[in-house]
């Protein structure tokens, strides 16, 4: 037994240095693309931190299950979506003018329950050894096409994905878009856990083409500027290229209120907005932050005729994706 | 210790000492607490299926997709099974039967498989024979852009086929030892040849440890969530992980495929038991007999060398070659940064005291079987194997349920993870503890209580000194599982806290390939060292029956 207390002491995490409470974060980012900026946060205002990382999708889901215990703080996600889930579901915290004042008001919650934090278009990237740029496609729609069988790559399991479903849904209808979906699997769908083996995929010429966010590719280019692969942008305001945010939002069963809301304003503060810029290539929504020279400028994006609140019903997208048959 | 030790666990089985009832009472209570933990996760999941059966969701659920996945299930699993034994006979003969050179040495290589980790095996086997992988690279010259798709039913039936083809390699083999040459010769003596012998007399003779072996092959196939999910075939651990993703109805759909898969692997789990019950008691009664005579394989030894190399190629050096190769590549800047020490502190860690504490909970309940075989201690004997059935992703899944409704203090913690690990892998070392203890004669514990020793301090002192090498081997096998363990780790470690799996699995998810090598070259071997005591220490495994893996 004294062994294993020993054992024990040994690996529990930090517990020699929990003076206070940590802030409790679960992170819907990937750990890679938001630890740094994280950590600083940390480190510049001494506030000890707890993070949680998985997909969105499945801390939404978790913190739903954990009800009113649930030891998160902030939910931090990748898309509007899932912040619109947990909205509607009455599980979060309405947030001070001080924070909502710092974004505009497309890039935010109407009721000031959840707030952008950093901007993301739905792209298309694809092999530039396997595609010419006069073969890309209009539209999504033109995704189900024989010329695409067993070239396409999404991630169903994806918050973003989701998003973009939902939007889909938005403006085609659902029968559309269910079509739509069948259509694709019959069409040999190649299914990914994420955006980044998406990428990874087309640069390896796995597949043609991939459904994904826009930042990722940078972060290839930016270690290895001879990567074979290059981003579409939908034209003609397509579903396919919907402008989200990447988002946070406090739950309205935390004690941590006032430390949460600095997290917060500490992530809508210039230094972080650069660090989205510069570090992981989005669209900085505050600070005054201008976006990297690489990018396309947001206001050149043909963005279809939605608002982010419009993709609020994952449910009925998550449905929708189970009786298709793109999510198990 | 002159006794055989047959004689002795008879004697364990079938003597009552009245005055035990002193010890039996406490230690009888702490049994039934520790079987009670063990079913918790069952129970609860049946308990909390009630919700999903009496929701709208249930004819959601019951789709044309429920269905394809049980179909998955299967396919793969019987699959695999019929795999893993077409490899196993010719390796499990060839090593016991006939004069191919390096006997020992394959045998060895042959059983390395257990070391590595499915999921690790699969994301090697993407690499090196995917559409755009190494073998495609080495082939570029010659023309070949492409190489046949391994995502989907193929891949993932070749990586588990890879990887677990050692629990039908053992148990054959052990079956090959025990052969008695007298009837294959007596068969050859009426004019019978070699075929003829083999598919008469040899086969059927095999026939019981061959369906252990792939009932073994088929619960591991059943429960295995890495190699599935690297090669995107959908079966019940996959779905369950994804529904157990998505909000809303995720959770109760998710419940609700466990409890099938729960059903699932229960009965081939108690097949496994019949079959292997009965092939101890067939074992028992068959007398001395003769080693078998060495077959001289003339010039077929090329043909079977080339086939054993074949075998270990794919499944030992493709692994360890990938993992090699991409060692020196390119770490990209947002790679997860690797902290070996941690990762080695917190595997070792877990694994090391779901070791000890699993050792310590099975204590009681061997301990009750073998010294006071009442009808109530066999139960409880029995109820512990089950939780082994249980695939851990269910395992884990419902121990969030609990914990987050009825134990919130534990949820996200330690002990959660090491509750976890514990119930899923404590069978494992419950039936060679129980051996372990069945084959200490009695008589040394009676000695030392004669000469005025308490009850306890004679287990302490006498019992389990002499036990000791099987109770080892137990926990050295639960240390080797733990090590390689992915979904109970992933779903149920505090936050922040992570294990070689993990880490693998994370690296994996984001693509960055080239941060697996290292931790996954140590991974493999970790497990390959902690094979070592599994087989130096369990006698009935050093004869080859691979049953308590």
């Amino acid at each position: 037994m004294l062994v294993a207390g020993l054992l024990l002491s040994m690996i529990s995490p930090n517990s020699a240095q929990e003076m206070s409470e940590p802030l409790v974060i679960y992170s819907g980012r990937s750990q890679s693309l938001v630890e740094p900026i994280f950590n600083r946060f940390s480190e510049d205002t001494g506030i000890p931190i707890e993070v949680r990382y998985a997909g969105t999708t499945e801390l939404a889901a978790t913190i739903l299950e954990e009800g009113d215990a649930s030891p998160a703080d902030v939910f931090v996600a990748q898309d509007a979506g899932a912040l619109g889930a947990l909205a509607y579901a009455g599980r979060l915290a309405a947030l001070p003018s001080d924070i909502t004042e710092r974004v505009e008001a497309r890039f935010q919650s109407p009721a000031g329950l959840w707030i952008g934090l950093s901007g993301r278009a739905r792209v298309l990237v694809y092999d530039t050894e396997q595609v010419t740029p006069d073969q890309l496609p209009a539209s999504l729609l033109d995704l189900t096409g024989e010329e695409w069988r067993g070239r396409v790559g999404w991630a169903p399991t994806n918050a973003s994905f989701q998003a973009n479903v939902t939007a889909m849904r938005a403006l085609w209808g659902e029968e559309v878009t269910e079509t739509w979906l069948k259509d694709m699997i019959a069409n040999d769908v190649r299914v990914y856990p994420k955006n980044t083996p998406i990428v990874q995929a087309a640069i390896d010429g796995e597949i043609a083409v991939g459904l994904v966010n826009h930042y990722y590719l940078y972060r290839f280019l930016a270690e290895d500027p001879s990567v074979t692969a290059a981003l579409h942008y939908f034209p003609n305001g397509d579903a396919g290229t919907l402008v989200n945010i990447a988002g946070a939002a406090i739950l309205n069963t935390s004690e941590n209120q006032g430390l949460a809301q600095r997290f917060i304003l500490y992530l809508l503060g210039a230094g972080a907005q650069t660090y989205f810029a510069e570090e992981t290539y989005e669209y900085p929504l505050a600070g005054g932050v201008e976006p990297s020279v690489d990018l396309v400028s947001l206001a050149e994006i043909e963005v279809p005729d939605l608002d982010l609140s419009d993709l609020a019903d994952l449910a009925g997208t998550v449905r929708l994706l189970t009786t298709v048959g793109a999510l198990p | 210790m002159t006794d055989a030790p047959s004689v002795v666990r008879h004697w364990g089985n079938r003597i009552r000492f009245p005055r035990y009832s002193l010890l039996a009472t406490p230690l009888q209570w702490v049994a039934t607490l520790v079987v009670a933990v063990a079913m918790l996760p069952m129970a609860y999941l049946l308990w909390r299926a009630r919700e999903t059966i009496g929701s709208d969701h249930i004819d959601f659920l019951l789709t044309a997709n429920t269905l394809r996945i049980i179909g998955n299930s299967i396919l793969l699993t019987a699959a695999v099974a019929i795999s893993a034994s077409i490899i196993s006979i010719p390796l499990a003969w060839l090593t016991t039967h006939s004069d191919l050179p390096g006997r020992q040495i394959w045998l060895v290589l042959g059983l390395l498989p257990l070391a590595i980790p499915s999921y690790l095996g699969a994301v090697t086997l993407t690499l090196a024979l995917g559409p755009r992988g190494l073998l495609q690279g080495w082939l570029e010259p010659l023309g070949v852009s492409r190489l046949p798709e391994i995502y989907g039913f193929s891949g993932a039936w070749l990586s588990l086929t890879l990887f677990t083809f050692p629990y039908v390699l053992l148990p054959v083999r052990a079956a090959f030892l025990n052969m008695d040459p007298a009837m294959e010769e007596m068969a050859r003596s009426l004019g019978s040849n070699r075929w003829r012998i083999f598919w008469r007399i040899t086969f059927p003779l095999l026939r019981p440890s061959l369906a252990v072996g792939m009932l073994l092959t088929s619960l591991y196939t059943l429960s295995d969530f890495g190699a599935v999910s690297v090669m995107q075939f959908t079966t019940f651990t996959r779905a369950i992980y994804v529904q157990y993703g998505l909000p809303f109805f995720g959770r109760a759909s998710a419940a609700f495929l466990s409890l099938i898969l729960m059903a699932l692997a229960l009965s081939l789990f108690l097949l496994e038991r019949r079959i292997s019950s009965r092939l101890q008691h067939f074992r028992d009664i068959s007398g001395a007999r003769r080693p078998s005579k060495t077959v001289q394989l003339g010039r077929w030894k090329y043909a079977a060398l080339t086939f054993c190399t074949f075998i270990i190629s794919l499944s030992v050096l493709i692994p360890i070659v990938v993992l090699i190769s991409w060692l020196g590549r390119h770490k990209p800047a947002y790679a997860l940064p690797l902290d070996l020490p941690t990762l080695t502190q917190n595997t070792l860690g877990v694994a090391a005291l779901t070791a000890c504490l699993a050792a310590i909970a099975t204590l009681p309940v061997a301990y009750l079987v073998i010294r006071s075989p009442s009808q109530w201690n066999r139960v409880l004997y029995r109820l512990a194997f089950l939780p082994n059935a249980l695939p851990g992703i269910v395992i884990a899944l419902s121990l969030i349920f609990f914990s987050t409704r009825h134990l919130l203090s534990i949820y996200q913690t330690l002990p959660l993870l090491l509750l976890g690990y514990g119930i899923r892998f404590m069978p494992l070392s419950l039936g060679s503890t129980r051996n372990a203890l069945a084959s200490v004669n009695l008589r040394y514990e009676e000695a030392a209580r004669g000469l005025g020793a308490i009850p306890l301090r004679a287990l302490w002192r006498i019992t389990l000194p002499l036990a000791r090498s099987g109770i080892l081997a137990g926990m050295a096998l639960i240390f080797l599982n733990v090590v390689k363990e992915l979904p109970t780790t992933l779903l149920l470690s505090p936050t922040g806290f992570q294990t070689y799996a993990t880490y693998i699995w994370n690296s994996y998810d984001e693509a960055i390939f080239s941060q697996i090598a290292l931790p996954g070259l140590i991974l493999i071997a970790l497990c390959a060292l902690s094979l070592i005591p599994v087989f130096a220490w369990d006698r009935l495994l050093r004869k080859g029956n691979g049953h308590s893996l």
